[in-house]
């Protein structure tokens, strides 16, 4: 059914949705993820979580900066993330810019990384300050170069301003130009909307619209997957299922640096949306220097002794 | 010889804003200092206290809610209205209470200020005896002084209107309703003042009157189980101190008995301090 | 489906040292004590040490003690220097945090995360807010140069053992009295540690005496002829039997005494918080906490939505080891606990309410009981009346706010109250309509030394922290023992 059968398409009935979802207490929703935060996560459990968390990283690259020499190696390191352990396990996706993405897609077929989907951030990321039809053409080119992910900015500046069937609809547009071609994350943005009662009702505005995932930041504004707004969000998708029945994804990114970071957040993932979403394919982590870290912790567990820089590649 | 006879005054209870006789139909004679009989006055019995209990309860709340500026305002009326009546006191007084007329003018005179002292506490409770507290968290945290509920006070025998005063606005300007038992040897002022409540602002059931033994009352007052605290300064003998405290545990009443007559303490006495914390968040 | 079991997180026990026996500490150190009786880990069983049961006479010796210390050294002190006495308390509570946190779970039971994060943090707080008091005696409301009682006997519950020696030994020391302290029979190793803390501190012989022992130990210090003051946690069975006990006598009190808390959610409150409220309001500490939000109040439009929330939030609550990191639920104190705790539970069946907990294996040594919630409970049932005292829920609903205040306010005691809603105007009409000496609005057991906790109605006399507490343990210079 369009919309999940929960709003009919209308400006009324979707504002009149978002404003019947509960608020969110700040201190309460800081605490409890604070709470979770002194979770203990010791021998096996760590072993298995960084593995985890290895297979949700989209491995990034976003930078001005960026070249070809640049992602190629970023999507060696994808495929296989510690050349001298083939256990290690694949990371979740690359995510680049999307004149980047014929690159990154061809050098991961190259290198036996075909399972690994190439994401693009699309839609005049950061800002999302575009034309709709620059926006359109911007995920067009993306999927055309062989991106499987589409992540795209919501328009904050209409979601301020209270213009929320502006936002709706161009994620709806984004939906329908991704088709069956692509999946789509729909950015947030939180650091921007700076509530946590705006990252529930923007939570709920993307997954009406069409979200596959729905991603707190772009990386380029602070703060950025704080564990209280991936809890918010977390709760989000977890009440959206027991609606729909439908299971949309969550990709916290940015300030997500050091192993003990993403086990945070595995542990609000499993204490709050449940263990089902603990897969790839619903729980991403977009970050750069986070891999290197999980590889170095996974080196300790394995060897017993802590593990130095030098012995993990960079990109 | 006076050609005509006087009218004489019937003495009763005060109790939900109504002069009934006492239930048990009893009454004792009030003599002068030479044993001249004055007047019989009611001699109430724990079933009167029960009604007066239930007056009270019934007539709590809603002066608890009346704003302080408001109780602060009706306590001051009382005081006008008592000015007013002055002569009628001091010679009651000077008769019930065996003294002279000029000493019964001062206390006349001493409880009308006793009111407008006590009337001007009413908004300034919170300022004494609230605060806010600076918690270590993201939270606002302040107490606040509470009416406490239901109080009972024993007066004291001496100075049978001034004591009966310092019972009752201490108790009354925070907003309790309070039942009183007044003076048992000097009883009639305190029915008289009763004359002075009735036709006050104040709404009736917030003070009963009472007349009649302590000896007997005292220990029904104690383990009422819906009177929350007790002014026992008009008991002055250990044994009955000490039955009133352990009666008075049962529903762990808030017993007190006070040698200062000007003081917010008797007004704190019978308040609660409540603690509201609420996150401060966005 | 991945499943993310947490490994066993055990905080290392060997930064306590338990002697295999305790005396009493009097006067500056340890006696060696008689009638020795077994102090047990209640998670699984096992004899922690041999606590001393103090007699007549041992509280006889430990209140002259005090009286001693009291005239001879305490009362000549300058309230600046107790001050800074209590701030070296502080400091080597903090100092000795970690050994502490890990004491009081194994005697008491309850998490480590609790233990470390909660009970001995605001243990040392409650020493530095008081510590600042002692100069400032002055400025507390009671007029100038307000004077102590004197010696103070103090009882403490077995559920929050070294804070809540820290809610009673702070502010009397502070006020210049000096104390005999009784901990519970079950939980005295946190005291006879603070004891040591003492001696660190260099506190003068006397000031502080820890009697060891039960009921008839507690008996003897309220009857003790030389107490000036009383200060007793628990419940309010026993705080009415000392209330009793002190008619006589010119004795002063403060009880802190049981609770039946209403815990009202409103159609408009922030769910996923609100449910984390009630959580922690009834689950905090085992529900061993007589401020717990035992009474769960719903307005009948919400009350299906949350309760399913609530269900799936108790599935997460992490029953086990005291002493794992990631334990939610401990043990419950003592079999005799645990047997009231199911003999209430068992009430509730009796009487038709419905019995629910989440699949949890509890384990086989030790005292468990499950998080678990009634529902279709009324005011009529047992379980919505009194005191549990463990980890168990009764949920009523209501349909107007009028209702909430009317069901919340229908029990003799008054402790505490919870309240969730969004709209302000609600919050605060609420608040002022509860009869109840702590609310907390939008949140949910919190404590702070600087904040008042005490109760109206038979929740108990006087108030525990901030101005109004330290006021218990002073009296104007002018007063005749008012």
């Amino acid at each position: 059914m369009k919309y999940y059968g929960l709003v009919d398409g209308t400006e009324a009935s979707l504002n009149n949705f978002l404003k019947s979802l509960p608020g969110v207490d700040q201190v309460g929703a800081e605490a409890r993820a604070a709470m979770l935060g002194t979770r203990s996560i010791k021998t096996s459990s760590k072993k298995k979580a960084i593995d985890l968390a290895i297979s949700m990283v989209d491995l990034t690259t976003l930078e001005g900066a960026d070249t070809a020499g640049k992602v190629t190696a970023l999507a060696s390191k994808a495929v296989r993330p510690d050349p001298s352990d083939p256990t290690v396990p694949s990371v979740g996706a690359i995510c680049v810019y999307n004149d980047m993405v014929s690159i990154a897609r061809k050098h991961l077929d190259l290198v036996g990384g075909s399972h690994v989907p190439v994401a693009a951030v699309c839609t005049a990321f950061p800002s999302g300050r575009a034309s709709m039809a620059v926006k359109i053409q911007d995920t067009l080119d993306a999927i055309e170069a062989g991106a499987g992910e589409i992540d795209m900015v919501i328009d904050r500046g209409a979601f301020l301003s209270g213009h929320l069937m502006d936002v709706f609809e161009e994620i709806v547009k984004i939906r329908e130009v991704c088709g069956e071609k692509a999946h789509l994350k729909v950015i947030l943005e939180t650091g921007e909307l700076v509530t946590y009662d705006n990252v529930r009702k923007a939570s709920f505005l993307a997954m009406l619209a069409g979200a596959d995932f729905i991603k707190t930041s772009t990386g380029k504004v602070a703060p950025a997957a704080t564990p209280p707004v991936v809890l918010v969000m977390l709760e989000a998708v977890r009440d959206f299922y027991q609606i729909t029945n439908k299971r949309i994804g969550v990709k916290p990114a940015g300030g997500i640096r050091n192993t003990k970071d993403a086990i945070k957040q595995l542990v609000l993932v499993n204490e709050t949306a449940g263990p089902e979403w603990l897969t790839p394919s619903l729980f991403r982590i977009g970050a750069s220097a986070l891999l290197n870290d999980l590889l170095m912790q996974r080196m300790k567990m394995r060897d017993g002794y802590y593990a130095s820089p030098t012995y993990v590649t960079i990109d | 010889m006076n050609e005509r006879l006087e009218v004489k005054k019937t003495y009763k209870l005060y109790i939900g804003g109504a002069f009934p006789r006492s239930e048990s139909g009893r009454t004792y004679e009030v003599k002068g200092s030479d044993g001249q009989f004055i007047a019989n006055a009611c001699l109430a019995s724990r079933k009167d206290l029960k009604d007066a209990v239930v007056a009270a309860r019934s007539a709590q709340s809603s002066w608890a809610s009346a704003t302080a500026y408001n109780r602060g305002q009706i306590l001051y009326r009382i005081a006008e209205m008592l000015e007013g009546r002055s002569e009628q006191f001091i010679k009651e007084i000077s008769a019930s209470d065996a003294i002279s007329e000029s000493k019964a003018e001062r206390e006349v005179l001493a409880a009308i200020d006793r009111w407008v002292w006590y009337a001007g506490w009413s908004d300034k409770l919170a300022v004494l005896a609230g605060s806010t507290n600076p918690v270590s968290g993201p939270y606002y945290n302040f107490t606040i002084p509470e009416a406490m509920g239901v109080i009972g006070a024993i007066a004291t025998e001496e100075n049978s209107l001034l004591g009966l005063v310092d019972a009752i606005a201490p108790i009354i300007v925070s907003g309790n309703s309070c039942i009183v038992l007044a003076s048992g040897r000097a009883p009639l002022s305190a029915m008289t003042f009763a004359e002075v409540l009735a036709t006050s602002d104040l709404p009736h059931g917030v003070c009963n009157i009472l007349t009649g033994s302590k000896e007997e009352l005292a220990p029904w007052f104690a383990s009422h189980m819906d009177i929350n605290g007790l002014d026992i300064s008009g008991v002055d003998e250990p044994s009955l101190v000490s039955d009133i405290k352990t009666a008075g545990a049962q529903n762990l009443k808030r017993i007190h008995s006070f040698s200062k007559v000007q003081h917010p303490k008797r007004i704190l006495a019978f308040m609660e301090a409540k603690t509201i914390w609420h996150p401060i968040g966005v | 489906m991945t499943t993310f079991d947490y490994a066993p997180a055990l905080e290392s026990r060997t930064i306590v040292t338990i002697d295999p026996q305790y005396g009493h500490f009097i006067n500056g150190s340890f006696t060696k004590g008689s009638n020795h009786f077994a102090s047990i880990n209640p998670s699984d069983e096992t004899v922690l040490s041999h606590i001393a049961l103090g007699s007549a006479q041992d509280i006889d010796t430990a209140v002259d003690a005090a009286r001693v210390a009291y005239e001879s050294v305490w009362s000549k002190l300058s309230g600046k220097e107790r001050g800074k006495y209590l701030y070296r308390i502080a400091r080597i509570l903090q100092e000795r945090a970690r050994e502490f946190a890990v004491l009081e779970s194994l005697d008491n039971g309850k998490p480590i995360r609790e233990s470390r994060d909660v009970d001995v943090p605001l243990a040392a707080a409650h020493f530095f807010y008081h510590a600042g008091w002692a100069d400032k005696l002055d400025y507390a409301g009671m007029g100038n140069s307000p004077r102590p009682h004197g010696v103070a006997g103090q009882i403490i519950p077995w559920n929050f053992p070294i804070l809540m020696l820290s809610w009673k030994i702070a502010p009397a020391l502070a006020a210049g009295n000096t104390v005999v302290l009784k901990p519970a029979e079950t939980t005295s190793l946190t005291a006879l540690l603070f004891a040591q803390v003492c001696q660190q501190a260099e506190l003068p012989a006397g000031v502080v005496n820890i009697v060891t022992g039960d009921g008839s130990t507690g008996a003897a210090l309220v009857e003790h002829p030389g107490i000036d003051k009383i200060a007793f946690t628990g419940s309010t069975e026993v705080g009415k039997a000392i209330a009793r006990a002190i008619a006589p006598t010119k004795k002063k009190a403060t009880l802190e005494l049981g609770g039946k808390a209403a815990n009202i959610v409103f159609e408009d409150a922030p769910i996923d918080e609100t449910v984390e409220g009630i959580v922690n309001g009834i689950f905090f500490n085992q529900g061993h906490v007589c401020c717990a939000g035992s009474r769960l109040l719903l307005q009948e439009d919400v009350a299906e939505e949350v309760l399913s929330k609530l269900k799936v939030r108790m599935a997460k609550i992490r029953v086990g080891d005291p002493l794992d990191k990631n334990t939610d639920l401990g043990a419950i104190n003592s079999s005799e606990q645990l047997l009231k705790i199911r003999d209430l539970s068992k009430s509730g069946d009796d009487e038709g309410a419905e019995r629910w907990s989440p699949p949890c294996a509890v384990p086989e040594k030790g005292f468990w009981f499950p998080p678990t919630i009634f529902t279709g409970v009324t005011q009529a049932h047992r379980i919505a009346r009194e005191e549990i005292f463990g980890p168990v829920l009764s949920v009523l609903t209501f349909r107007t706010p009028q209702e909430a205040i009317e069901k919340a306010n229908n029990t003799p005691y008054g402790l505490s109250a919870g309240i969730w809603s969004e709209k302000g105007s609600r919050i605060l009409w609420a608040a002022g309509q509860l009869k109840a000496g702590v609310i907390w609005a939008n949140t949910f057991n919190k404590f702070d030394p600087a904040s008042p906790f005490g109760g109206y109605k038979e929740s108990g006399w006087g108030r525990e922290g901030g101005r109004h507490g330290l006021t218990a343990y002073l009296k104007d210079a002018e007063s005749n023992n008012e």
